[in-house]
């Protein structure tokens, strides 16, 4: 076991590990963030997506002493200051982007990863920025919808509903 | 009444909070004190005899409590089949002993066989590769023909047969069937496989043991679709143990699409193992698990003929089905087959003979259950291909074919000949609608601008029409289920005018918190904020059934709905007793109670504090308290309709098939939440185009699964699929339920795969490939370029 020290949702913390610990595991059974999400065991299905540093990870195929003093981000970290959604949790509300909500906190991590990079996307472009993402419930139409929503474009024309 | 938040409404959802900020409570969310883990030890041959299992080595290792084994079940009951299929000679099904953990033999990939319970995961893991087991292999039999000829391996030793039915629906017909063929005009004849699918929930089983020795209760927290159903099956003819000493709980879960309705080996295994380690004990399936142990799905091969007259009008359907059942019946094995897919060979049209047979075979493969549709998706796809196939045949237009022979809108309620009456329907509306929706008028043009890209473009249409809503008890008895389909709810009033709905339906993505406050606000006028939905826990809800089969809304919504009518009922009582009134005169709106044609009200909450202060209530005559239950079993199903156009595009160079444009155009009765409700459009929808494109559960001749993972199982992503037209203002309402609903959660899986695939017969055709008549799912690159080149 041995100990690793690293920013979670702007929170320093430590804990003891093993060196076969997953920072999923690390996260949900140490930290007791359950937010993040193991659909998979060959690094799919994207339920388990955080930002380390800034940039997208599969938190399950990621050694939790790999990133010793990163800054890790959660699902649990992306509501406003005052507990309120943020932008893009509230565009997946207004546009239905969920349903059993398993995929979810993945899906708005991509999300989020992918609007710092790509202010203005595409319906192509997020689509193929999500498809390391597995929802099995919607159909991935208001997935796209709501993260294009979050990105501040009109979405109302996107499809005849 | 509450616009936003009633009937009717686009409410967004409530739930959402919870999954939007990480605070979603899944069964591995949830951990006890002193919680110990459960690994199991699976077969990874499909078939073969245990002749050595010795545990001794695993059981010293660090942290291991105990380990189970078949032995530790022998005295207990296996897993039970819901229903009793009989077949066509009057034989019921054969029913082999489905053990908790395999007793000396193991029938296919992934059969557990012993659990180590330990006090870390890790630990119990590391135990498990220290078992010793010896497993002689024996041969495999995966292919259903095979199965059931003479000398064939037997899945089941001592069975007599691998074959666990032969179902004649309707046998009485067939000789009137077998005529209408001889005469008709033309006999339209195909074959077609509907593979094997894995359901893919995307959260995994999961299941959280406890035991509580000073009284003797056990609870089992798990991913369940149907906790009542898990408690009495699993309690009563598993592991005795009875309803009150046997607490299920299925909190928040992650998708289920019929893989989590079945009460699974796991659930059992746990829960006694509980009780020998007297700790809690958790296991939580991986990935590569799952796809091993979910029921999984579909997986027919059928023969089928449509004979009709000079006209086009159909005569006749006979269909040979052979539906593989893998190695065990899980909970609905035998009915999704059979009683769920047989009456779907009716359609919407007005075919006056039928006969559907279907042979259930058992093989070394995981157990098939109900997948989203469960049997009614075998039985369109097959009408639907065959219908493409007929009008390809005689020279009608696809869409004329079926207007022809729809079951007119005046003819409803229509009896069917296959035991069912469609209550009510218009399927020339929703063809039209999508006709509309789809520009169908234009279709030339945007093929002529697919050909100049070099693609070819197609259109393909299904029309559909389902049985779902399941219920009715009667009905479904006389068909040989063993349990009813009724469901029950209980709104409790709380005495500041709270309410607090326990339904004995259960939510795993379908919105149930939302839109079943949206009924009862809609009755009571008021906020749908006071209303708290209870769901999912079989001490807190009446026992109920449990959600699957588009059943929630008109079933359970309808329990929901006539619960509160009694709770208004009596309510007015209260409200009678304060305004100094007669009863007979007291009308409820907007939250108020008023005497008719007076200003004389009192509001909602005055009359739930008078209900549970009883003060000044005359002496002998009220019974205070404010809470009431209803079972609702409905006289009928519903018959949710529709009609759907896909445009493909194919690129002959690749035999790349894309999806250009989906149309749906349903008829689901009133809808309660408009939103929610196209959600379930997209999703199914979604999941009949991977059937149709890209999935496929393919196992090897020795049984063993070769699309055993996310890496070989082709799961829809988000590039893969276009965005859906959907519309469902096409609207009969359901005449025999108070809320006109009819199911919605299983019709897209239902009509999109023939839609699909008949695009893509479409577009080869008019792309000069007219030899090719069918390509079995998925119409991957590979067989279409192999159908164009062959």
């Amino acid at each position: 076991m041995t100990k690793v020290s690293m920013t979670v949702n702007g929170k320093t913390v430590s804990g003891e590990v093993e060196g076969r610990t997953l920072l999923s595991a690390f996260l949900r059974e140490g930290l007791r963030l359950t937010g993040t999400h193991v659909g998979c065991d060959t690094s799919q299905c994207g339920a388990c997506v955080v930002h380390v540093d800034g940039r997208p990870v599969k938190s399950c195929t990621v050694f939790a002493s790999d990133v010793a003093g990163s800054s890790v981000k959660t699902i649990e970290g992306m509501a406003n200051a005052d507990g309120s959604l943020g932008v893009i949790q509230q565009a997946f509300q207004d546009h239905h982007g969920l349903q059993c909500g398993f995929c979810t906190p993945g899906m708005v991590m991509s999300a989020a990863a992918l609007l710092a990079e790509t202010p203005k996307p595409t319906e192509q472009e997020v689509r193929h920025y999500l498809d390391g993402n597995i929802c099995r419930c919607t159909g991935y139409h208001n997935i796209v919808k709501a993260v294009m929503a979050a990105s501040g474009q009109d979405v109302s024309a996107l499809a005849a509903e | 009444m509450p616009k936003d938040h009633g009937i009717g409404a686009a409410t967004k959802r409530r739930e959402d909070v919870r999954f939007l900020t990480g605070k979603g409570r899944y069964v591995d969310d949830i951990n006890r004190f002193g919680q110990t883990y459960a690994v199991f030890l699976r077969s990874d041959v499909a078939h073969g005899r245990i002749k050595r299992l010795d545990t001794a080595a695993a059981a010293a290792m660090p942290g291991v409590l105990a380990i189970l084994t078949g032995d530790d079940f022998k005295g207990m009951g296996g897993l039970i089949t819901a229903w009793q299929v009989t077949d066509r000679h009057g034989k019921p099904q054969l029913e082999p002993r489905h053990p908790v953990l395999a007793e000396g033999m193991v029938r296919h990939v992934g059969e557990p066989i012993a659990a180590v319970i330990a006090e870390t995961e890790a630990q119990a893991r590391d135990a498990v590769e220290a078992i010793e087991i010896d497993i002689e292999a024996l041969p495999a039999v995966v292919d259903m023909k095979a199965a059931v000829e003479a000398g064939s391996t037997q899945v089941h030793e001592g069975l007599g047969s691998n074959l666990c039915f032969d179902w004649g629906f309707i046998e009485a017909n067939k000789a009137a069937v077998d005529a209408a063929f001889q005469t008709a005009h033309h006999v339209t004849t195909l074959e077609l496989v509907n593979q094997r699918m894995i359901p893919n929930a995307m959260e995994p089983r999961a299941a959280l043991a406890e035991y509580d020795s000073g009284t003797g209760q056990y609870t089992l927290t798990t991913t369940s679709q149907n906790p009542h159903v898990i408690r009495l099956v699993m309690g009563a003819f598993t592991l005795n143990i009875p309803e009150g000493k046997l607490h299920v709980i299925s909190p928040d879960v992650g998708g289920g699409f019929g893989s989590k309705i079945m009460n699974y080996n796991e659930e059992a295994c746990l829960t006694h193992a509980a009780k020998v380690v007297d700790r809690p004990v958790k296991w939580t399936a991986t990935r590569s698990e799952s796809f091993v142990t979910d029921a999984q799905g579909r997986d027919h091969v059928t023969k089928m003929q449509l004979a009709l007259d000079k006209d086009g009008m159909f005569l006749a359907v006979r269909t040979e089905t052979y539906a593989n059942l893998g190695a065990y019946l899980r909970l609905f094995a035998t009915v999704t087959p059979t009683y769920l897919h047989g009456p779907a060979a009716g359609g919407p049209y007005r075919t006056p003979l039928f006969y559907v047979n279907v042979k259930g075979v058992f093989t070394n493969t995981v157990p098939v259950d109900a997948y989203r549709g469960a049997g009614r998706p075998e039985g369109t796809y097959q009408l639907e291909r065959l219908v493409d196939k007929a009008a390809r045949e005689i020279g009608m237009d696809q869409a004329e074919i079926r207007r022809k022979n729809f079951v007119r809108p005046e003819e409803f309620p229509y009896q069917t000949p296959l035991a069912v009456v469609y209550d009510s329907g218009n399927y020339h509306a929703t063809l039209d609608k999508v006709l509309e929706m789809s520009d169908y008028a234009g279709f030339e043009a945007r093929r002529a601008a697919s050909a100049k890209k070099g693609l070819l473009r197609g259109v393909g249409f299904s029309t559909w029409v389902e049985a779902s809503g399941l219920a009715p008890s009667q009905l479904i008895g006389s068909l040989g289920a063993r349990a009813g389909l009724y469901e029950s709810a209980t709104i409790r009033v709380n005495p500041t005018g709270g309410i607090t709905v326990f339904t004995g339906t259960h939510s795993h993505g379908q919105g149930h918190e939302t839109a079943f406050a949206q009924i009862v606000a809609d009755q009571l006028g008021i906020d749908a904020s006071l209303i708290e939905i209870s769901h999912g826990d079989s001490d807190k809800t009446p026992f109920g059934m449990g959600t699957y089969g588009s059943r929630s809304a008109a079933v359970g919504g309808s329990a929901i709905f006539r619960a509160t009518e009694k709770v208004i009922a009596k309510a007015k009582k209260f409200a009678a007793h304060l305004l100094e009134a007669s009863e007979a005169d007291i009308e409820l709106a907007d939250g108020q109670f008023t005497v008719a044609g007076t200003d004389k009200s009192i509001a909602w909450a005055s009359v739930a504090l008078a209900a549970y202060v009883p003060h000044n209530y005359p002496a002998g005559s009220m019974e205070p308290g404010l809470e009431e239950t209803a079972f609702y079993d409905p006289s009928n199903f519903v018959y949710p309709a529709g009609a759907y156009v896909c445009e493909v595009e194919v690129d002959p160079a690749t035999g790349k098939v894309e999806i250009a444009a989906f149309f749906a155009a349903d008829d689901f009765g009133n809808v309660l939440n408009p939103m929610i409700v196209q959600g379930q459009q997209h999703g199914g929808i979604a999941q009949g185009i991977g059937q149709a494109l890209m999935e496929n559960g393919v196992y090897d001749d020795e049984g063993q699964l070769l699309s055993g993972s996310y890496m070989d199982y082709a799961m829809p992503r988000a590039e893969d699929l276009p965005m859906f037209a959907v519309d469902h203002s096409c609207i009969t309402v359901c005449a025999h339920n108070p809320l006109g609903v009819k199911g919605c959660g299983e019709a897209g899986a239902i009509g999109s795969p023939p839609a699909v695939v008949n695009a893509v017969i479409d577009a080869l055709h008019r792309g000069g490939h007219s030899h090719v008549t069918h390509i079995d799912m998925p119409v991957s690159p590979s067989r279409v370029w192999s159908a164009i080149n062959g």
